[in-house]
C-alpha cells in the first residue's frame, strides 16, 4: 500500500526528470548544450513537452482496429505498473507479500510483449506490424537469457520474496553469508558492498552482465532499439499513435527502464542496504541504515543503473537483427546454462 | 492503516495504473482539439497512398522463434521452484547431504535435455537469420591511391 504511494510518483517524477536527464547526457555525449530554451538551462523542458503531448489532437485511422488499438497502450502500462507490486521499499517495508515474488514480477512485466502486437497489428500500418513482430521476437529471445540469470540469484538466494532476498545481503541477515562463496570467510557482522550478492557470490557478476544486457533489450532501449529505429521503420509499433497514446508507449519504455534498474539493484547489489562496512569498532554500516537511509540507497543506485543505461544508449550503435538473435540464443543463453550449472554446484558442495 | 493481502496489494498496482491513465486520457480528451479530415485519418505510408492492407502473411522465422522460446520458458517455469528448495538445509541435513546431490543431478540432466533441443535446433540453422552481403564495388577511381596520405594530416 506504501509502496503504491511512492512508486507511482515516483514514477512520473522520474520520466520528467529522466527525460529532461536523458537529452542533457546526450548532449554532453556529443558536444552540444542540449534542452536550454524553456526555464533556466532549459529544466522545465519536459514539463512543456508534456502539456503540449495533452493538447494534440488524437488521430485514429481509418483502417485500424479501434479495440486493439485502444486497448494496447493500456495493457502495456498496466504490465510494467504491476511489475513494481512486489518491489521493497527499504528496511521494514516490503512490497505485495506474495509467495511468487519475483516470479510474478517476471511473468507479469512480459506480458506487455501481447500489448506491443496488439498495438502493432492493431495499427494496420506496415512498419508498425514490421516494429511489433520485431519487437516481439526480441523480447521473447532476451526473456531466456535474462529468466536464467535471475535464477542464478534465485538458487543463491534460495528464495523469491525480493524483500528477504534484500535482507539475506547484509548485518540484518538471519543466514550465514560469505565472501566471495568461499566457507569461512563470514561476513555477516561486517555487511557493506563486501556482502551484497555479486561479492558473496562472484560468479553473479556474470550473471548481472548478462541481466544487464537483456534488461537493456527487454525494455527496448539502444543498442536493440530495432522495434522502433527511427531511420528504417519510421516509430516501430507506435507509429500511428499520437498524443497521450503514445506518450503512454513512452512512460512503459521508462517505466521497464526503471523496473530493471531497480531489480539489479536489488538481486545484485544489496537493494536498500547501504554500500559501507562495519570496520571494526566503528560502525559505519550500523550508522548509514535504517528506514529512511535505505530509500536513498536503493533509489540512488537505480538511478545510477539508469545513468548506465542512458550513456550505453548515446554511445552503442544499432545492432543487426542477425547479430541480435545470435547474442542471444547463441552467447548468452550457452553461458547462462553453464552458469546454472557452476552455480549449484558451488552451493551445494562449496556453502552448504 | 488498512490492512490488504499479498493479492491485493497487487490488484491495487493494477488498478491504480490502469485508473491513471484513464484519468490522463479524459484530462487530454477535454483539453484537445478534435478536427479530423480525410488526410488525417489515413495510414501512414511514407506519404503515399496505401498500397494495400497490411494484415498479411509473414515470415515464417518469427513462428520459430517463438516455438523455441516456449521450449525454454518451459524450462523456466519448471527451474523456479526447483531452485528454492534444491539446497534446503533441513533436508539437505535430514538426508545427509543426499537431498542436494540427487535433486541437482535430475535437474541437471533436465537442463542436459533442453540444451540438446537448443543444439538441435542450432545445427538445423534455425536460429540464422538472413544477413546482408556486402558487394565490393568494382568502380576503379581515376585519382591515385596515394594522393590522399599527403591531404590526410
Amino acid at each position: 500500500m506504501i509502496t503504491f504511494l511512492v512508486f507511482l510518483p515516483f514514477l512520473l517524477g522520474f520520466v520528467v526528470v529522466g527525460v529532461y536527464g536523458e537529452r542533457k547526457i546526450a548532449g554532453f555525449v556529443q558536444n552540444r548544450l542540449g534542452p536550454m530554451e524553456v526555464g533556466p538551462k532549459g529544466i522545465v523542458q519536459t514539463v512543456a513537452d508534456l502539456l503540449k503531448m495533452l493538447q494534440k489532437e488524437d488521430l485514429r485511422p481509418k483502417a485500424v482496429d479501434q479495440l486493439l488499438f485502444l486497448a494496447a497502450p493500456i495493457i502495456v502500462f498496466g504490465a510494467i505498473f504491476t511489475g513494481y507490486a512486489v518491489l521493497p521499499l527499504t528496511e521494514g517495508v516490503s512490497g505485495s507479500v506474495i509467495d511468487a515474488g519475483l516470479f510474478f514480477l517476471l511473468s507479469v512485466v512480459s506480458l506487455d510483449v501481447l500489448g506491443i502486437l496488439l498495438a502493432g497489428w492493431g495499427s494496420n500500418n506496415k512498419y508498425a506490424l514490421f516494429g511489433a513482430m520485431r519487437s516481439v521476437a526480441q523480447i521473447v529471445s532476451y526473456e531466456i537469457p535474462l529468466g536464467l540469470s535471475v535464477l542464478c540469484v534465485v538458487m543463491v538466494a534460495q528464495t523469491l520474496d525480493l524483500q528477504e532476498m534484500v535482507t539475506q545481503q547484509g548485518i540484518y541477515a538471519t543466514e550465514e553469508s560469505f565472501l566471495f562463496g568461499i566457507k569461512g570467510l563470514k561476513i555477516n557482522a561486517t555487511g557493506g558492498f563486501l556482502s551484497w550478492n555479486i561479492f558473496s557470490m562472484p560468479l553473479l557478476i556474470i550473471a548481472f552482465i548478462i541481466f544487464f544486457i537483456s534488461g537493456l533489450a527487454e525494455s527496448n532501449r539502444v543498442p536493440f532499439d530495432l522495434p522502433e529505429s527511427e531511420s528504417e521503420l519510421i516509430g516501430g509499433y507506435h507509429t500511428e499513435y499520437s498524443g497521450f497514446r503514445w506518450g503512454l508507449f513512452m512512460l512503459s519504455e521508462y517505466g521497464m527502464m526503471l523496473l530493471v534498474s531497480f531489480l539489479a539493484a536489488i538481486l545484485f547489489f544489496g537493494g536498500w542496504y547501504s554500500p559501507f562496512p562495519n570496520i571494526g569498532s566503528f560502525e559505519l554500516a550500523e550508522m548509514t541504515n535504517g528506514p529512511v537511509w535505505g530509500v536513498i540507497w536503493l533509489f540512488g543506485k537505480a538511478t545510477f543503473f539508469i545513468f548506465l543505461q542512458i550513456m550505453a544508449r548515446w554511445t552503442y550503435p544499432r545492432l543487426r537483427v542477425d547479430q541480435l538473435m545470435s547474442l542471444s540464443w547463441k552467447y548468452l543463453t550457452p553461458v547462462a546454462i553453464l552458469l546454472l550449472f557452476l552455480i549449484g554446484i558451488w552451493k551445494i558442495w562449496v556453502i552448504s | 492503516m488498512i490492512e490488504i493481502s499479498g493479492f491485493g496489494t497487487v490488484l491495487l498496482f493494477l488498478i491504480g495504473g490502469i485508473a491513471f491513465v484513464m484519468v490522463t486520457l479524459l484530462a487530454g480528451k477535454i483539453l484537445r482539439p478534435e478536427r479530423p479530415n480525410e488526410e488525417k485519418l489515413s495510414t501512414y505510408e511514407s506519404g503515399e497512398v496505401p498500397a494495400s492492407s497490411s494484415w498479411k502473411v509473414f515470415n515464417i522465422r518469427f513462428y520459430i522463434v517463438a516455438l523455441i522460446f516456449l521450449l525454454f520458458e518451459t524450462e523456466l517455469v519448471f527451474l523456479f521452484p526447483w531452485a528454492i528448495v534444491f539446497g534446503n538445509k533441513e533436508m539437505v541435513a535430514e538426508t545427509d547431504g543426499l537431498w542436494g546431490i540427487f535433486s541437482l543431478t535430475e535437474t541437471f540432466i533436465f537442463i542436459i535435455i533442453l540444451a540438446l533441443g537448443l543444439v538441435y535446433v542450432w545445427a538445423n540453422g534455425m536460429l540464422e537469420w538472413v544477413k546482408p552481403k556486402p558487394k565490393p564495388s568494382d568502380y576503379q577511381s581515376k585519382i591515385p591511391s596515394g594522393a590522399y596520405e599527403k591531404y590526410k594530416n
